[in-house]
């Protein structure tokens, strides 16, 4: 079962079978990256543009040691602020990339669309590398690879996200993928971060915590948003982390072989202590060790790699 | 000389006629309507046997974008849309560069309607001063330059007290307070419905409340006044209720949709092209049936256009920076039409809706074809299926979100004030004044 597609833009329309080609893909990246000589030859002579109009730090360094590893040519584009502040549209700016002709252009935009909108005009590969509050694919396909690798499968795990889940492409990504997989989604977080129509996402939705975390196998929480959020969706970090905040108390509530994970950046203290974030519990580097897999995965099958 | 349309199915709600008729007319206004009118030696004749004859279309509901914005639209080409759309008057909003609302304005869009326009041009003044909802337009002298109604379209008024000495003193000037109805706090920069799409795309989503909140505060403000009150561009389930219950009171109240509330849902929007890109946005299906629910039962009394032409590049571009609005003077009748041929709404009712409704609700002339009425008629082949081809439009503007869909239905002359402005695809003269008595 291979991924054959133009553009990876959303987790959405994936097929089940999609993600788990891409994940035995990523399976066999991990060992590159292990090795002494951290690189193959896969991408010898195709050229990536990352185009970041939103600051990331650890997002754009995986990609690019992705790609490095692969040994493709490797461009940064960096500008923030939206087409319209910055004088030049996102049309613009796609077409004078194009006609530089790269292989593949990963984008992350401000604005949900934005990667869809590239792809459709474009004749390069599309990795969304986020964009807005839709998706963010590789996100969720690095949390998919982690959780697979602790848990052995999907089919009937509890899954519990916990945070800002309306303003969050992290979750939404997971939630769709999750979903695919056969796993069953929680999420928590006060209502004012709650996706208002939940019943489309396919998910189960609560304001109380330990209900949420009750026979968990694994919890998500979320980095709480605040660049996103035009009117306040809690009154204060002291009680948002009382009442919605990961401990090692209320994490007793999940199963005992329950995994802690989190996208990163990290409000130590908010979502979640530090106790638990630096604990046994935690596979949040394992997240990071997995993003550079997967993400040479899905570049190395969008330019014509075979799944593994 | 008489000019008369002879043999034509006349659809006239206002006079309750649904049948073949013959209409005389003399110069721009019709003398008489009757089943057989005897036609002598020195009238002109236009056989319309075979056709639809409808009272000239109104939309009191669209954007011209001049002054300030002609790379959108300008006077001329807008009523050139409105023409082959079958319109013979249009109502137009305020929100110009700049705004109308002084009568300068207002005496300068008359004068350009006046030497480019095809059709009837109605200016809509402002409610506020550059629509900033702070203190009120000079709302007396733009009654006297000519505005038949004040809106402060696109620019809510958010301010209820503003809203209610808008309407008090409208009122005096005998003027229809026209309400773009959102809560702005709510709708909070929002720019498709909040439903079980927005959840999937994530995308800033508009509740439906952000609408209803202020159709509701519209109608109290209403009753307060008792002012005269249009609700512009309604596109909800408990707008639609909410209208009813208006005029359940006994509030001079009425209500106006639009083709795309009736045609379209925010299943668009997954594809992140701006074209479905509007304010209101587009809806839930279950939207959309109170809509057409609402359009039957005549709790709507207009269908609108809400014809807002943009630039190419103002729409493509990422979605949330994509500019509001949509054109439709060229596609509205065929849309409306739809809903008769296809989901079984009285064809009486869409007429009422682009005719006599509109005209009732502004106290603007035509709507009807009575003897002594305006000459403004729409002959429609209402067997011709047409594809919606934006490139062939009048207007200036491609946004147009039907574009490659088949309609029924073609207005094939657009007759105003007794001269043929339009006429098998064509726009047949300069502006409507010099537009000629054609057979």
């Amino acid at each position: 079962m291979g991924f054959v597609a133009k553009d990876l833009i959303a987790i959405e329309p994936l097929e089940a079978a999609d993600i788990i080609a891409i994940l035995d893909t990523a399976e066999g990246f991990l060992d590159v990256s292990r090795r002494d000589v951290k690189k193959v030859p896969a991408l010898r002579g195709k050229t990536v543009v990352n185009l970041f109009f939103e600051p990331s730090t650890r997002t754009r360094v995986s990609f690019e040691i992705a790609e490095k590893r692969l040994s493709a040519d490797t461009i940064n584009f960096s500008s923030t602020g939206s087409s319209t502040s910055k004088g030049e549209t996102l049309l613009d700016t796609v077409k004078n990339i194009e006609a530089m002709a790269p292989d593949i252009l990963v984008i992350r935009h401000p604005a949900a669309g934005a990667a869809q909108f590239v792809a459709d005009r474009t004749s390069a590969a599309v990795i969304n590398a986020g964009d807005g509050r839709h998706e963010h694919p590789t996100q969720a396909l690095l949390d998919l690879m982690t959780i697979r690798q602790k848990k052995g499968g999907f089919d009937g795990l509890k899954v519990t996200i916990v945070g800002d889940i309306a303003n969050s492409r992290v979750a939404r990504s997971n939630i769709f993928g999750l979903n695919k997989l056969g796993a069953k989604v929680t999420l928590c977080g006060p209502g004012t971060m709650l996706p208002n129509k939940h019943e489309a996402l396919g998910v189960e939705v609560t304001s109380r915590l330990e209900a949420a975390l009750e026979g968990a196998d694994v919890v998500m929480a979320l980095r709480i948003q605040k660049e996103r959020q035009s009117t306040p969706t809690f009154p204060s970090d002291r009680e948002y982390a009382k009442y919605f905040g990961l401990n090692s108390q209320v994490i007793d509530l999940c199963e005992p072989d329950v995994i802690i994970m989190h996208p990163g950046p990290v409000n130590r203290g908010v979502e979640i202590s530090s106790n638990l974030l630096d604990g046994s519990r935690s596979v949040v580097l394992g997240q990071v060790e997995n993003g550079v897999a997967v993400r040479m995965a899905v570049v190395y099958l969008l330019a014509g790699g075979v799944a593994q | 000389m008489r000019l008369i349309v002879k043999g034509a199915h006349l659809v006239d709600p206002a006079q309750g006629i649904d049948g073949v008729r013959d209409v005389a007319v003399n110069g721009s206004t019709v003398i008489e309507v009757a089943e057989n009118i005897e036609t002598s030696s020195g009238d002109m004749v236009l056989d319309a046997r075979g056709l639809h004859l409808f009272p000239g279309l109104i939309d009191i509901h669209v954007h011209f974008r001049e002054p300030g914005q002609e790379y959108k639209e300008t006077i001329a080409s807008g009523s050139r849309a409105a023409a082959a759309g079958g319109f013979t008057a249009v109502a137009v909003m305020p929100n110009t560069n700049p705004v109308n609302d002084n009568a300068e304005i207002t005496r300068f869009i008359l004068e350009q309607a006046h030497v480019a326009g095809m059709c009837r041009v109605y200016p809509v003044g402002a409610i506020s001063k550059e629509l900033k909802g702070e203190d009120l337009a000079s709302i007396g002298e733009l009654a006297d330059a000519g505005c038949i109604a004040v809106t402060d379209d696109g620019m809510p008024v958010s301010s209820s007290m503003l809203m209610r000495r808008g309407m008090e003193y409208a009122k005096g000037f005998n003027l229809t307070v026209i309400s773009h109805c959102e809560d702005m706090s709510l709708a909070a920069g929002g720019c498709m419905n909040e439903g079980e799409v927005s959840a999937l795309l994530g995308l800033p989503a508009i509740p439906a409340e952000a609408e209803e909140v202020m159709v509701a505060r519209d109608i109290m403000l209403s009753r307060l006044t008792g002012a005269r009150l249009h609700l512009a561009h309604l596109s909800t389930i408990g707008s639609v209720e909410l209208l009813r219950l208006a005029k359940g009171y006994g509030l001079n109240v009425t209500g106006e949709t639009a083709p795309h509330y009736f045609t379209l849902t925010d299943e668009k929007v997954r594809t992140f092209d701006a074209v479905y890109k509007m304010n209101p946005p587009l809806r839930s299906a279950h939207d959309m049936e109170a809509v057409r629910a609402g359009i039957q039962d005549g709790s709507l009394d207009a269908i609108a256009t809400d014809h807002a032409p943009h630039a190419g590049d103002e729409k493509e571009c990422e979605f949330e920076a994509a500019m509001n609005g949509v054109i439709g003077l060229e596609t509205s009748l065929a849309l409306a039409l739809k809903l008769h041929f296809d989901h079984g709404v009285d064809l009486n009712r869409i007429v009422a809706a682009l005719t006599c409704g509109p005209a009732a609700a502004l106290g603007i002339p035509g709507g009807t074809l009575g003897p002594r009425k305006l000459a403004d008629m729409t002959l429609v082949d209402m067997n011709e299926k047409w594809v919606v081809t934006p490139e062939t439009f009048y207007s200036k503007a491609r946004n147009c979100p039907f574009a490659g869909m088949e309609l029924r239905g073609r207005v094939v002359r657009t007759i105003t004030a007794g001269r043929t402005v339009y006429k098998d695809g064509s726009i047949t003269a300069v502006n409507m004044g010099t537009a000629e008595i054609l057979p």
